[in-house]
């Protein structure tokens, strides 16, 4: 198959779609699987050919295999379908998502499921910084450990972690939840307005305004419901951090609340 | 951005230098400016140095070629004059030479009277170490400079995007810890105080070649290790004396080590098997090198992490 790249030999700026998938189609077209390898496929065509199957085929099962950690693959996949990731992706995976559920069985880079508007995904081991960055809805579940700075900017959605997560995890939250099930790194919570982060685990360091508060049986029903729904393992107890709110009236402060931030 | 690489051979020499370069190759998108290598062969007891006469992309006014040949020729006449026993002499390219010649004395006298010499600059010298750099992207400059039979027990690689500092081979990764034999460093990041440590640095007599931050790294890791801390040790004082942000790669005769900073700013991938260990800035890179299915994961922030072959 023959690839054009541009001058630099960086971007692929034409790219049709390599239309390589199996499909095998059952009765009425809604229940049509397709599968596909995508090892000697570049990351465009990886994408256009998902596009092709999910929105020209009307498939609604798309399994890829072999992504070998290429990086932005089921990107911008606005449409309810269900894909299988048979594999590891590298930075940018499932951006700007928006209904689909996506199951990755190898683990996955930086920056996964950045800005995704609702659906699910699953990851089955470990992910890297920048988890569910600016995360607007839907359910984010890695069931290995993850790096920095989970959530940053999250306006919404569920991320849930089966194992330990880095430094200044639910950095910016704004509204949405967090589920820890491990350790979490220093910095916990830095500077969230709102929303809310359960930990399983050790807490090395609370960030700045982000405080501790008590579990009520919402919670208690929305963590059994969640790791029910993924089958992750509880931990023995819970802790709640929530926004103190010092922050939020930064015209109001006094000069040593002033300092918090600085 | 910039792209780092590094394997190490648990069991034994491997091919490493056909397996840098398809490490860094893939990962031309993080710096297609230049590339560079810093590989270790068999140890021997001949000291082997790679230096560069000029760089690549400087005008090339009457007489280029004439002057490099004079220039190549005065390096072994001051080889010959210093009491060294130049064994073999190979240019890999017209400005580009690799030396290898018996020697018992300091290596900093030997290292500044060749670098004395106009344009010249000694990339590496070591009993096993070799630094390879030049402009464009990794399977060229392997190309260039026949890497791919290079076998050996590790080696480390850098791709670079140029931030801080030109675009030519002094500016490039690795660098060597000038001038202490068979240490060198790549480097992901900036380092917001440079300037302190290069001028605490060169008042204990280091030189600095280029304007780049990375340079600092290896001569300040090799001062501490000269002065008797292991290499464990000299990289956790890192953390708390060297401000910014970096993932750093460092290679010793024997040992590859990592160390990322506070923030965990720039990434890391790791692989770790009982044959070899891998690790890059993306996952893609290790893929590169081994044809299995891996599972892998990110060091987190202040973690050192050192490995022996």
């Amino acid at each position: 198959m023959k690839i054009n790249y541009d001058a630099r030999g960086l971007a692929e700026p034409v790219a049709q779609a390599p239309r390589v998938a199996t499909l095998s189609i059952t009765g009425d077209p809604s229940g049509a699987t397709a599968v596909f390898d995508a090892a000697e496929l570049t990351t465009r065509q990886i994408n256009l050919e998902l596009r092709r199957l999910i929105y020209d085929e009307g498939v609604a099962d798309v399994t890829v295999r072999n992504p070998g950690a290429k990086h932005s693959l089921a990107v911008g996949i606005l449409a309810r379908c269900r894909i299988t990731i048979e594999g590891s992706l590298g930075y940018f995976g499932c951006g700007l998502i928006d209904g689909p559920e996506i199951h990755v069985t190898g683990r996955v880079g930086w920056s996964v499921a950045e800005n995704m508007m609702s659906g699910v995904l699953v990851v089955d081991k470990n992910a890297g910084s920048l988890t569910g960055a600016a995360l607007r809805g839907g359910d984010v579940v890695v069931r290995g450990d993850v790096g920095a700075r989970s959530g940053i900017d999250q306006k919404g959605g569920t991320i849930i972690v089966g194992g330990n997560a880095g430094m200044m995890t639910g950095f910016m939250l704004q509204r949405g939840r967090q589920v820890i099930c491990g350790n979490v790194g220093g910095g916990l919570g830095d500077s969230m307005y709102d929303g809310a982060i359960y930990v399983g685990g050790k807490v090395t360091s609370l960030g700045v305004d982000c405080v501790e508060a008590e579990l009520d049986p919402a919670d208690d029903e929305f963590l059994a419901r969640k790791l029910r729904i993924y089958g992750i393992e509880a931990p023995a107890s819970w802790r709640k951090f929530v926004c103190g709110r010092k922050l939020w009236n930064y015209d109001n402060l006094e000069p040593a609340e002033r300092k918090l931030v600085l | 951005m910039c792209g780092i690489a590094g394997i190490i051979h648990r069991d034994g020499p491997g091919d490493i230098g056909a397996e840098i370069t398809r490490m860094l190759q893939s990962m031309k998108h993080r710096g297609p400016d230049s590339s560079g290598f810093a590989l270790y062969g068999p140890p021997s007891d001949l000291l082997v140095m790679r230096i560069k006469l000029a760089d690549p992309n400087e005008a090339r006014g009457f007489g280029w070629s004439e002057r490099l040949e004079r220039h190549r020729n005065e390096i072994e006449h001051r080889l010959a004059k210093i009491g060294a026993m130049v064994d073999v002499m190979h240019g890999d390219q017209e400005y580009a030479y690799r030396v290898t010649f018996r020697y018992s004395g300091e290596l900093k006298p030997l290292a500044d009277y060749m670098e004395d010499v106009p344009g010249c600059e000694v990339l590496s010298l070591g009993h096993s170490l070799e630094i390879i750099k030049d402009l464009n992207d990794a399977e060229s400059v392997a190309e260039r400079y026949r890497l791919s039979g290079f076998t050996g027990t590790h080696a480390i690689g850098h791709v670079r995007m140029a931030t801080e500092s030109d675009v030519d081979i002094s500016g490039a990764h690795p660098y060597w810890a000038y001038p202490f034999s068979d240490i060198a460093v790549v480097h992901n990041g900036q380092l917001t105080n440079y300037h302190m440590w290069r001028r605490r640095l060169e008042r204990s007599g280091h030189r600095f070649q280029s304007e780049c931050d990375s340079e600092i790294i290896a001569v300040y890791l090799a001062q501490k290790m000269d002065g008797g801390l292991s290499l464990e040790t000299a990289m956790k004082q890192s953390l708390d004396e060297l401000d910014g942000v970096f993932t750093y790669l460092v290679v010793t005769a024997d040992s590859l080590g990592v160390a990322k900073d506070e923030m965990a700013a720039k990434p890391l991938v790791l692989y770790e098997s009982p044959e070899l260990v891998a690790l890059a800035s993306e996952e893609v890179a290790i893929r590169a090198v081994i044809g299995h299915e891996i599972d892998t994961y990110d060091p987190y922030e202040r973690e050192v992490l050192v490995w022996h072959r």
